[in-house]
């Protein structure tokens, strides 16, 4: 079974400049480096994983991404990764913007809240959906900016964003012939690979 | 002793015969260094760490000179030591006192062979960039081709940032703590007051105080009162001097007064009475002239690109004498320049002086770093 780091790393061209938003403890990047030869940073807040990106030796910035990103330089990466982030962020549509004009590419990957099973506990159960995906109740979570994938390609139709490639994964973490045709309805995860407009 | 020290340790000296030309022009006939090691070098020569001190510091960083007095303790014992962030089981770590000090090396202090006297004020004015070269050439007399890790705080971090835009290849790892990638006019600012109250003290005597009875006991220990107060956090002189007594009681008005009166003049004039004025005018201004970026037409990330040593760059949240938006202007740079770097802001009361302080989350973020060092030495 593909993990959704393996969807990533596919994604990432050799010897890229990334820059990996809300980094973890830099698995993904420690990953990366070791399998494409990426140079780059991760950027994240929270102590104990920039203290796990240390003990690794990945590259890590402390900064709140809520706080912009207005000091990394335009083009100053080739790709810019945030990886099932998008949905804590107080503004997610301008730093799709930022991410899309720091780097030439960027990937975005995020729950979907119409997996059928977020559909069933809201239709039946009449309460927000509480699953492995999104763990926290509705008073507690992260998670401010839930959207589905259908909102995200509107989005991405609107802001004139170029989806360069999409994947979806369904609950044993596959795309299947299932998961392309009812995307956002079998689809747990999304993947989604953005370039500016052409 | 604790079981995580250094232990009793004994300064050495090392002495360079051949003469040493500075970047104003000047030139040493002769220099010696104070300095300390801790650890084991290994067989390689790879383990060496290199400690740049700051403005008032010196070659004892660690362990005791005097096992039974705890005044002798080194001035980064807590971080420097077996089991320390800086392990000294893993890490050949070295401490020296630089040129233009007072603790033992070719200073203000020292005699000037030409005349036969005390250099005093005729001493060439030193720059960090002077310090990075004659550190290189400690070095070469300690049979230590590359560092592991060249560390500072403040001024220190400062060396740190130079050791690794001057000698590239003789640094794999850069620590710059509490740094600046140059002096903003209110750092400056404050250095000339300082300087000025050294300078109008009547026992200056145009710096040729060493011959007389005398010295600028008064203007030393109100420049460093005033450098002191800039090292501190407005925050953490509220906890300290007890401020938060919000009482109408002029007793307690007079407590705060008293405390903060007595705490500065205790200090200014415990430095005074230990450290040399001339060498403190010369560290002010070799602080004031440091900026890297001069030589490459004022670009940062130009002087930057010619590192190839990994940063780690860590600041303070109360830090206003090099405050945090500095250390991100260093990091951002590295960026730009292609530099690897990882950055840490801490959270801390203390100001400037945290640098100093064992505050976990920031000897943790040291312990990670260097860890992955001596393990990338292992393999």
């Amino acid at each position: 079974m593909k993990q959704a780091d393996d969807i990533i790393i596919d994604l990432v061209n050799p010897n890229a400049r990334v820059l990996d938003l809300g980094c973890g403890d830099g698995d993904l990047l420690c990953r990366l480096r070791q399998t494409k030869s990426v140079t780059g940073y991760g950027v994240e807040i929270e102590h104990n994983r920039i203290e796990g990106c240390l003990a690794r030796g990945v590259n890590v910035i402390e900064h709140d991404i809520d706080a912009g990103l207005e000091r990394f330089p335009t083009n100053s990466f080739d790709i810019v990764i945030m990886n099932e982030t998008l949905q804590a962020i107080s503004e997610p549509r301008t730093l799709v913007r930022e991410m899309l004009r720091i780097g030439e590419e960027c990937i975005v990957t995020f729950p979907n809240f119409a997996y059928w099973q977020c559909r069933k506990q809201l239709f039946f159960g009449g309460r927000m959906p509480v699953s492995k995906h999104l763990p926290n109740e509705w008073y507690d979570t992260p998670n401010i900016h839930l959207c589905t994938i259908h909102d995200f390609d509107t989005m991405c139709a609107s802001e004139n964003v170029r989806v360069i490639s999409r994947y979806v994964f369904n609950h044993n973490g596959r795309e299947t012939i299932a998961t392309k045709m009812f995307r956002n309805v079998l689809g747990v995860t999304a993947f989604y690979r953005l370039g500016r407009p052409s | 002793m604790e079981a995580d020290s250094v232990g009793v340790v004994t300064p050495e000296c090392a002495e360079f015969n051949e003469p040493f030309k500075m970047e104003n022009g000047a030139m040493l006939p002769y220099f010696q260094l104070m300095y300390e090691t801790y650890g084991e070098l290994n067989a390689d020569r790879t383990n060496a760490v290199l400690i740049c001190h700051a403005l008032s510091g010196h070659h004892h960083a660690a362990g005791y000179h005097d096992a039974d007095d705890r005044r002798t303790l080194g001035w980064w014992d807590n971080c420097i030591g077996p089991g320390k962030p800086i392990d000294t089981n893993d890490f050949y770590v070295v401490a020296l006192n630089n040129i233009g000090g007072c603790h033992g090396s070719t200073g203000p202090t020292s005699n000037n062979p030409e005349i036969n006297e005390p250099y005093g004020s005729d001493f060439p004015q030193v720059t960090v960039g002077d310090w990075v070269n004659s550190q290189a050439r400690f070095a070469d007399y300690l049979g230590i081709e590359s560092f592991a890790a060249v560390i500072g705080g403040s001024l220190g971090g400062m060396q740190a940032m130079q050791w690794a835009i001057d000698y590239p290849d003789r640094v794999r790892n850069a620590l710059l703590i509490a740094c600046a990638p140059n002096l903003s006019a209110q750092n400056i600012a404050f250095n000339e007051i300082a300087r000025q109250a050294i300078l109008k003290d009547r026992n200056f005597n145009e710096g040729r105080y060493l011959a007389a009875a005398s010295k600028p006991m008064d203007g030393l220990g109100t420049a460093r009162m005033l450098g002191h107060v800039t090292y501190l956090s407005a925050d953490g002189m509220e906890l300290k001097f007890g401020g938060d007594v919000k009482s109408d009681d002029a007793a307690d008005y007079y407590d705060v007064v008293g405390e903060v009166t007595s705490y500065l003049q205790y200090n200014g004039q415990k430095f005074a009475g230990m450290f040399d004025a001339n060498t403190y005018l010369l560290m002010t201004h070799a602080l004031d002239q440091f900026d890297p970026a001069r030589s490459f037409d004022n670009d940062l990330v130009e002087a930057l690109k010619k590192a190839t040593a990994r940063f780690l760059v860590i600041s303070f949240t109360t830090d206003w004498r090099f405050a945090p938006e500095r250390s991100r202007e260093i990091v951002d740079a590295l960026i730009s320049a292609g530099c690897d770097v990882s950055y840490a802001d801490i959270e801390s009361l203390s100001g400037h002086d945290s640098f100093l302080l064992e505050i976990p989350r920031y000897h943790r973020i040291l312990t990670s770093y260097m860890k992955q060092i001596s393990e990338s030495l292992a393999t």
